[in-house]
């Protein structure tokens, strides 16, 4: 129970609008006759978690770290297999859909591929008025009205509701989603990848738009992204993913300043930054190969097959998840220090602090 | 992969006997016609008829006729006896089954050799000209349906009748081994006719295939290496865009030898189609039975041949 | 001599919807041994003009006007038959998306073998001595058993790098990198650059990169392109690009991306608007509806890319000193810009 050091003492349990314990999900892989389970997927493998109401919760991962699963198991697309969703203080984690479904209101989930998640077939006033419908929120006229008033808020043209998505474009699309997100004013919005299919220009007018929807409505936000410096953006406090467990826990500011997991070290080191300086002399690449399959994830830490600083202990005993600094949990039998930090990111050198 | 067609297998076994048993339930449900009166000819009295009917033993309750009929199959792979000429079905099948195979081998043969060619000089000059007739005709080679276009063919070219001396006249079937010459004369007709409405398929979906083939990324990335177009659109393109296309013809051929009844009636070919046309005519269910049997077993057949097929043709298809 | 010379480059398309004006105008040059990167989003014309080099645009309902002159020769009216000499051996290219451009039906090795042969009479087992030494060389483990392995096989960066051993098997003059690192992790596009680098030092092969990723310019490029809506809006080296822009556009994408190399802002100043339509261009400068500084002129006339100083191009009405003084303030406010 890690993250219990975070809270002030005596605070009340109802902090956390969402609470993750021991949350894991294999998917089974059946070969043979009679199509016995031969393997799993190790997608998420024991994480934890706690999302405080009104925070912004960043993951962030590398393709098949187990961070969009993660999403789909708290809003309940998927059901766990052992493990732990709390929301607002009720244990979610086995409920039938039938009872998830009124829950549905208060958390919302974003997508990430403006062009597959929208219907081609519904006009775009239906598809962000649907849940309204659904849900039996309103008549006709006053769904109607809480669409336009939804759309022009995300910065839509309310005359537009009778167009169909192809009509739009990237950007435009995604802010029907997120339209589509907060119609029924959720508490909770988990965003899988927002902005990771479009243009930079675009990218920077969609996250403003997150941020001031997310201030606005007091809005609890799990923020989901393979891009750093966008999670550091958006995120007050953010997990690393790796292999289906959480590398590290920590504040937006520490984890970019002060990692302590060698992972993390590496994904920083390895951004280029754009700027003159950036070295015309190649940068440190310090990971080399692939991540490991999750269907065989390596014993022990299993970040140890990539890792220039593992030692035997690392196959052997899987190091917790634990405080290394104020306000940061990482697991890592020999985390790093700050010179090592400053090393990777060249910091000593561009004179930063 | 063992594993999976020992698993198809099973399935299909079971399919086979599913189907035996609609077709029996069918029969009993809605006949055609009461099989004892047809065999009992004109001029029946009604001694006569239910006499046959206990010969037959249609006087049981039909579960039990099923029963009988199954224990039969699985034992000794005895499909029963014919209620029109009590000859033994499986042996009629049989005889007939080198027919049916002439048929739908000679007109895959023909509709492969039309239709690919088709569709892809179509694929390769879209919205030409070109293009732009062959696939019209194909249209309405699609459209016009089987027996008229048979009639009319016999009707132009058939010897005998015909306007146009060529061919072999509906009925002039004799077995390859009796005479090659004869033997085509007499099919030459019914594998264009067949291969008409199949080869305009094909050609539409070699051309609609080859088209977004050549969209596709990696023709790019071929072309960017300097390869020949000709290798290009062969090579690269057809093997991706036709992989489909040879597995669909496999499903056609499974569901043509199990009798393309049509045009062996217009032809008046003695293969399995006809056969189970005559039995339909004649109520006479044991026949019925078998064809329709025969039938089902090719499709499944065929499409379990095609599934691994498929398998070997894309690298990227793997069965547990 | 620059080693490859665009000069005045048109593509249009004719669609059902109008015809698109993919690329207009485009001047460019590329010397020997060095990078150019070309950066844009999307719609910006940056693939066009890559793809055009090697003749890929060569559709039926394409316009291509203008020059490009390699090798004393010009590659626009060189017939495909002479192209494909070119392709592969004298330029090459690597694509985006290594899944997609790599034929799912054949192994990685018989693939760069096809390419050797393509261009060079060699025996079999010779080409596959050559592959599976250039599978070795840009860090693929145990080469002769990958060479029979299919793309779907192999990871996302070990696709790619099997991609740039195809490219550089016959040591081309020119590598065309088409957004190579766009659809991988972080962590295996810093080993693909760096691979891509250490190849390029080795045996001086130009690169043309093309991204929609600053940093990546930046680590990478000698010279930088910016384009937009099929026209070049600003060039000049590296180090000036991120020191002394002079473009709005330029501007805008430094601002509009979050840094991890600076304090974290409220808000990000993005760009207003969205990327124009390639059909209906905006009349006059063609980012003009979308920048905050735009004079009278933009309205009307398109400016014509001039030089500010020596290796400098912008095109922009804004007069020069104006322009610089705009991007003092502006790194006043955000002193990340500096």
């Amino acid at each position: 129970m890690a993250v219990a050091a975070e809270r002030a003492p005596g605070a009340a349990v109802d902090e956390n609008l969402l609470v993750v314990r021991d949350l894991v999900k294999h998917f089974p892989i059946r070969k043979g006759l009679l199509q016995r389970e031969v393997a799993r997927v190790h997608a998420v493998d024991g994480i934890s978690f706690d999302v405080r109401r009104g925070e912004t919760f960043g993951l962030v991962g590398e393709s098949g770290c187990g961070k969009s699963t993660t999403a789909r198991l708290v809003t309940r697309l998927l059901t766990p297999t052992s493990g732990q969703v709390v929301y607002d203080g009720q244990d979610i984690s086995t409920w039938p859909e039938r009872k998830i479904r009124p829950l549905r209101r208060d958390v919302q989930m974003i997508f990430q591929d403006p062009y597959a998640s929208l219907n081609p077939r519904r006009s775009i006033g239906t598809i962000i008025g649907e849940p309204l419908r659904l849900l039996g929120i309103g008549d006709r006229n006053e769904r109607r009205t809480r669409v336009r008033e939804v759309m022009e808020r995300v910065g839509l043209n309310p005359e537009h509701f009778n167009r169909y998505p192809h009509e739009f474009s990237g950007g435009q699309r995604q802010r029907i989603g997120i339209a589509r997100a907060i119609v029924l004013r959720p508490k909770l919005i988990v965003a899988d990848e927002p902005v990771s299919a479009l243009d930079v220009s675009i990218q920077a007018q969609v996250l403003n738009l997150l941020q001031e929807l997310r201030d606005e409505m007091g809005l609890t936000l799990v923020f989901i992204a393979h891009d750093l410096s966008v999670v550091r953006h958006m995120c007050d406090r953010i997990a690393v993913m790796y292999l289906g467990k959480i590398v590290e826990l920590a504040s937006g500011d520490r984890l970019y300043d002060q990692p302590r997991h060698p992972y993390t070290g590496a994904l920083l080191s390895a951004v280029p930054a754009p700027k003159a300086s950036a070295g015309r002399g190649r940068r440190r690449v310090v990971l080399q190969g692939d991540v490991p399959s999750p269907v065989a994830p390596p014993p022990a830490c299993r970040f140890h097959t990539r890792c220039w600083k593992a030692q035997p202990i690392c196959s052997e005993v899987e190091p917790p998840l634990e405080s290394k600094g104020p306000g940061d949990e990482a697991a890592c039998h020999f985390p790093l220090s700050d010179g090592e930090v400053d090393a990777l990111t060249e910091r000593a050198e561009v004179g930063q602090s | 992969m063992g594993a999976y067609i020992v698993r198809r297998t099973l399935w299909a076994i079971l399919l086979l006997l599913v189907v035996s048993f609609l077709t029996f339930v069918i029969f009993n449900v809605f006949p055609s016609a009461d099989p004892a009166a047809l065999r009992a000819g004109r001029n029946a009295t009604p001694a006569l008829i239910e006499q046959i009917r206990r010969n037959l033993g249609l006087d049981k309750p039909f579960y039990t006729q099923y029963w009988i009929y199954l224990k039969g199959l699985l034992e000794h792979f005895n499909l029963g006896y014919s209620y029109y000429n009590t000859e033994s079905v499986k042996s009629e099948i049989f005889s007939r089954l080198p027919a049916t195979i002439s048929v739908t081998v000679g007109g895959f043969v023909a509709w492969m050799l039309i239709g690919i060619p088709v569709g892809i000089i179509s694929a390769i000059k879209p919205r030409s000209l070109l293009d732009r007739i062959m696939m019209g005709g194909s249209l309405v080679a699609i459209s016009a349906p089987v027996y008229f276009l048979g009639l009319v063919s016999l009707f132009l070219f058939a010897q005998g009748t015909g306007v146009l001396q060529w061919a072999g006249a509906a009925g002039s079937y004799v077995p390859i081994t009796q005479n090659p010459g004869t033997w085509f004369n007499s099919l030459i007709l019914a594998w264009l006719t067949l291969a008409a409405a199949f080869a305009a398929f094909y050609a539409r979906m070699t051309r609609g295939n080859l088209i977004e083939v050549m969209h596709e990324d990696y023709i790019r990335t071929a072309r960017a290496k300097g390869l020949r177009e000709s290798v290009v659109i062969t090579k690269h393109g057809l093997r991706a865009a036709l992989t489909p296309i040879v597995t669909m013809a496999g499903m056609d051929i499974g569901l043509l030898l199990g009798g393309a009844i049509l045009t062996e009636i217009v032809f008046n070919i003695p293969g399995i189609g006809r056969y189970a046309y005559d039995a339909i005519v004649n109520a006479d269910l044991p026949a019925i039975q078998g064809t329709v049997l025969f039938g089902a077993f090719f499709i499944v057949f065929a499409n379990l041949v095609v599934d691994i097929l498929y398998a070997f043709l894309d690298p990227r298809v793997t069965y547990g | 001599m620059a080693l490859l010379e665009i000069e005045d480059l048109h593509v249009s398309f004719k669609t059902v919807d109008g015809v698109v004006h993919a690329v207009e105008g485009v001047s460019l040059s590329l010397d020997a041994r060095k990078t150019l990167g070309i950066v844009g989003e999307s719609g910006s014309g940056k693939s066009v003009t890559a793809q055009t080099i090697l003749g890929l645009t060569r559709f039926p309902n394409a316009t291509i006007s203008g020059r490009i002159l390699f090798d004393g020769h010009d590659l626009l009216t060189m017939s495909t038959e002479h192209l494909r000499d070119v392709r592969g051996a004298r330029i090459a290219m690597i694509f985006q998306d290594p899944l997609s451009s790599l034929h799912p039906f054949f192994k990685v090795g018989h693939q760069i073998v096809e390419a050797i042969r393509a261009h060079e009479d060699v025996p079999r087992d010779l080409a596959r001595k050559r592959t599976i030494e250039a599978l070795r060389s840009v860090g693929i483990p145990s080469p002769d058993e990958r060479f029979t392995s299919f793309p779907h096989e192999m990871s996302g960066g070990m696709r790619q790098r099997v991609m740039i051993a195809m490219a550089l098997a016959l040591r081309p003059d020119i590598l065309i990198a088409d957004e190579p690192t766009t659809a991988l992790d972080v962590t295996v596009q810093a080993q693909v650059l760096e691979l891509i680098q250490a190849l390029r030092d080795d045996f001086g092969t130009a690169v043309i990169l093309i991204t929609h990723d600053l940093g990546v310019v930046a680590q990478m490029a000698d010279d930088v392109a910016v384009m937009y809506a099929g026209r070049v809006l600003e060039q000049s080296s590296r180090e000036t690009l991120f020191t002394e822009p002079e473009h709005p556009y330029t501007w805008g994408l430094l601002q509009s991306i979050p840094r991890l190399d600076a304090p974290r802002t409220g808000r990000l100043n993005p760009i207003a608007g969205s990327p124009p339509s390639l059909i209906n261009v905006p009349r006059g400068c063609t980012f003009h509806p979308r920048c905050p500084y735009a004079p009278p002129p933009a309205f009307e006339t398109e400016p014509a890319l001039a030089p500010s100083q020596p290796g400098h191009l912008v095109r922009c009405h804004l007069p020069i000193e104006e322009r610089k003084r705009l991007w003092q303030s502006l790194q006043k406010e955000h002193p990340v810009l500096r």
